[in-house]
């Protein structure tokens, strides 16, 4: 494969911003991404727009995940990961030295592959992470946790039950649980990595409505192994392949009518 | 160009940096200072501890140590020959007693009784068993065998500390057997041969390594009890008796009975003891370790 | 390749196995291994059963006196298991007290906060520390540790606290020897920390990764990850891994008859020398003989209760996390 046939340039992300007319809300910047020795994203610079969802799609291995977990640096758990480049947030360098990884994460909120919510009550799995960064009076406090719970759509088979274990609750209330407890700390993105794959088809079609509404107030990235779901919820899709951004745009361009050829095999099913 | 793409961002100011408390890192340092010096603490004591056998013992060790029999009381020099003989003796015999005990029972347990009630409650008496106080079986091997046979002897201190190893030795087959794929045992018996065979010859070799290692662990914690000899072996300043009756000169009671003593020669012989005894079970345990981590890598 | 030299293995069987099949070797083999499993329980059976038949003696003579009184002269042949029974559950205690943050302590450095290249040598060493017999702990609490812990602790909190309520009574050293009941119970700490912490290392290492990856992705610092996350999840095993070591620390028999002092004396200071029951056998049983042998005895019966109720409910509390 030569190079130029994956050529990214941020001007994809431009020719996309002029469809909708969303500011910029990440801006990714010649990203590069190492396991070790082992590069796993290359050169990669693409743009998140403000109240979109944006869905990274691609076969398995591919980086998707990768670059999500650079949004809010969770990779630099794992010493021998690292990542160059430059990831801007309103403008601010996420990956610079002095940005406070633990106050990055609870701007940029993530949700994983399988619920885990944490080993304490309904209630407490969402005050905890308010708790973390506001003093809140206990009644304010409870209007924000009733509140979160309202936006996941849990409050009215949750509200009974508040003070009983997170573990109790089934894998896609779970996993509404694990949402709630992201919005309630009121980020400006949510990152969510394969949200639905340990979910059945309802708690998917749960989940997936309930993004549809969180769209209105937060930015949203997705990354999805599910092509049927990335077309049905998201405004933006990019596509990657090898650690690299082959096509990325307009979500209904990217499905009718891709540029390349790679993206269109992917699409219609020939590799991945 | 593409700086302005960047600049254009948000509609609305984004929120102000800065809004973690300095207490929460406060705590989160402190956790790891702590744990980082209960660390070093655990790791200091270790050193700490072999730095003192290697000072006190080794100023002991001379060939007297290794050729001549422990010294009566009020007597000069003497050696501990006869006490590592002992000792080298009675640890033998456990493990020989113990091994195909322990073998076998572990065996049971991951190739025949597996989820059976049996089995479970085997399984659990034997881990209560790994952590009884080890001075309650040198009393029930006391009433077993040297009230009946009328006096202390080195088979009853054999006995006593393959009591001890038997639990480790049941522990760590089952869990090493468990490791082994059942495609492998299925393999053998689709071939028609009896289970017997099948776990001879394909699960034990299997485990072979890990078996080998719970053995030598085995010998390793054995090999330093005191307080079940001192009801069965007993000890003594002489050579042992071939036929193991009477007292068995063994290298943790004299240790005992001499670091305690008021005569400078058995105090400096407990201390070469000591550090022999200490040495040889910490090689022992990082050759098992070795043992396994080879056999992980093939 | 593993798979290979297993084939070769399977192979190679057939022969022997056609060559000897034997009907009564596979049968005798399955009742060898049968019978050897039912050994673990008769060593059981046998432990209580000679602890209760020896025991029994006194139990009658004192009725339930025995465990109350404590008295323990020889001489009178007058026996009563109190004050062992106080002196095993308080060292016990105390090296919970200092052990158990310890290893805990030891165990969040294992999983979270040591780098990967050191991880191995220094979970090596901390279990090294189970490796080392029981009587070394004596020997170096005993030569080294006691005449350290007399000079620069008991002598200098004794005249500090000398005269105050409470403390003065607790931390005042009559001989400041250096050995007695706190440093029994020091000496036990060090001994079960290998056990707690590589427990509660393994526990930790269970809880999948994705549960910690979710806690930091809220923002949670390592202490709130660790504190309101990593422990309450594996919880009761860790629990496990405690009442594990408080079973060792009450059967410990070495290292406590080095330094506790043994002395048959009820004191409220914990620098005054006492006595366990382990450290009462070890002691007095070669030299005894008739009823106080029977106390000994009886004595070994209310440890073995004490310590398998412990170390039941150390398994059984292990062992539901595990199966889930």
């Amino acid at each position: 494969m030569s190079t130029i046939a994956f050529d990214t340039s941020g001007a994809i992300g431009n020719a996309a911003a002029a469809d909708t007319g969303a500011p910029v809300r990440i801006a990714v910047k010649n990203l590069n991404f190492y396991y070790g020795d082992f590069r796993s994203l290359k050169d990669i610079s693409i743009n998140f727009y403000d109240r979109q969802v944006t869905a990274l799609i691609g076969p398995s291995g591919c980086g998707k995940s990768t670059l999500l977990r650079t949004f809010n640096r969770i990779y630099s758990l794992y010493p021998e990961q690292r990542a160059d480049g430059q990831i801007l947030l309103d403008g601010q360098n996420v990956l610079s030295p002095n940005i406070d990884v633990n106050e990055l994460r609870a701007r940029v909120g993530m949700v994983f592959q399988k619920p885990t919510p944490f080993p304490m009550s309904i209630y407490d799995n969402i005050a905890f992470g308010i708790r973390l960064y506001e003093k809140l009076p206990k009644s304010e406090l409870d209007g924000r946790v009733e509140e979160a719970l309202r936006k996941a759509a849990l409050w009215d088979e949750a509200k009974d039950k508040l003070r009983q274990s997170g573990m109790g609750l089934s894998g896609g209330q779970q996993q509404r649980l694990c949402i709630a407890r992201t919005i309630a700390q009121k980020p400006e993105v949510i990152l969510l990595d394969e949200p639905t794959s340990a979910l059945d088809p309802i708690s998917t079609g749960k989940i997936e409505e309930l993004i549809e509404q969180l769209r209105s107030e937060f930015t949203i990235v997705i990354v999805t192994h599910n092509m049927q779901q990335a077309a049905r919820i998201s405004q933006f899709t990019a596509f990657m392949y090898l650690g690299e951004l082959v096509e990325f745009g307009p979500t209904t361009k990217m499905f009718m009518n891709p540029t390349k050829k790679q993206t269109q095999d992917y699409i219609t099913g020939r590799f991945g | 160009m593409d700086t302005a793409v960047y600049n254009e961002a948000t509609t609305e100011a984004p929120l102000a940096w800065g809004r973690v408390r300095r207490s929460r890192y406060l705590a989160d340092r402190t956790l790891k200072i702590v744990c980082t010096l209960f660390t070093i603490l655990g790791a200091f004591v270790l050193g700490w501890i072999l730095l003192m056998l290697l000072v006190e013992g080794i100023g002991g060790l001379s060939p007297a140590v290794f050729t001549e029999t422990t010294p009566g009381p009020g007597t000069e020099g003497g050696g501990i020959a006869n006490a590592i003989v002992g000792s080298l003796v009675l640890t033998v015999l456990g493990i020989v007693v113990a091994t195909p005990i322990g073998v076998l029972a572990g065996t049971y347990l991951a190739e025949y009784g597996k989820g059976s009630t049996l089995a479970t409650v085997i399984r659990f008496v034997n881990d209560i068993l790994l952590a009884a106080p080890s001075i309650l079986i040198g009393l029930f091997v006391y009433i077993l065998m040297v009230q009946p046979m009328g006096g202390y002897s080195g088979w009853a201190g054999g006995v006593a500390l393959a009591i001890i190893a038997i639990p480790v030795i049941v522990r760590s087959t089952e869990d090493m057997l468990r490791l082994v794929p059942g495609s492998l045992r299925e393999a053998g018996a689709a071939l028609g041969a009896p289970m017997s065979k099948v776990i001879v010859k394909i699960s034990w070799k299997a485990a072979r390594a890990g078996m080998v290692t719970g053995v030598i662990l085995a010998t390793a914690r054995i090999a330093g009890e005191t307080a079940p000899l001192l009801f069965t072996a007993l000890n003594n300043t002489f050579w042992f008796s071939p036929t193991l009756m009477g007292g068995v000169s063994n290298l943790p009671v004299t240790i005992y009975q001499f670091a305690l003593a008021p005569y400078p020669n058995w105090r400096e012989l407990a201390w070469a003891g000591a550090l022999i005894i200490t040495m040889s079970i910490l090689a022992l345990s990082i050759v098992a370790r070795l043992v396994l981590k080879k056999d992980n890598v093939r | 390749m593993a798979v290979m030299s297993d084939e070769i293995v399977v192979s190679s069987n057939i022969q022997t196995v056609r060559r000897r099949t034997s009907p009564a070797f596979d049968r005798g083999f399955r009742f060898a291994s049968y019978g050897s499993a039912l050994v673990v329980l008769a060593v059981l059976a046998g432990i209580i059963g000679t602890m209760i038949y020896g025991g029994w003696p006194a139990f009658q003579e004192f009725g339930f006196g025995f465990i109350t009184s404590s008295v323990w002269n020889v001489g009178a042949d007058q026996y009563g298991a109190w004050v062992a029974i106080t002196g095993t559950l308080t060292s016990a205690l105390i090296a919970l007290v200092i052990g158990v943050p310890v290893s805990i302590g030891i165990a969040i450095f294992l999983t979270q906060l040591c780098p990967p290249w050191l991880r191995r040598p220094v979970s090596t060493t901390i279990e090294l520390l189970a490796a080392v017999p029981s009587i070394i702990y004596g020997m170096w609490g005993l030569f080294v540790f006691a005449p350290l812990f007399a000079n620069y602790v008991q002598i200098p909190l004794t005249t500090l606290v000398e005269g105050m309520p409470i403390l003065g009574t607790v931390l005042y050293a009559r001989v400041p020897s250096g050995v007695g009941m706190l440093t029994a119970g020091i000496i036990l700490a060090i001994m079960i920390i290998p056990f707690i912490a590589s427990i509660t290392r393994d526990m930790l290492d269970q809880i999948p990764s994705i549960l910690r990856e979710s806690a930091y992705g809220i923002g949670c610092t390592t202490w709130e990850v660790v504190r309101y996350v990593l422990l309450p999840q594996a919880g009761v095993s860790i629990i496990g891994a405690i009442m594990l070591g408080l079973g060792r620390a009450l059967g410990e028999t070495m290292a406590v008859t080095f330094v506790i002092g043994n002395a048959n004396r009820l004191s409220l200071s914990l620098f005054d020398p006492s006595s366990t029951i382990a450290s009462r056998i070890a002691n007095e049983f070669n030299e005894a003989s008739g009823m106080q042998m029977n106390a000994l005895l009886a004595l070994g019966c209310i440890l073995f209760v004490v310590t398998f109720i412990v170390l039941a409910l150390a398994r059984l509390l292990i062992a539901r996390v595990q199966t889930r």
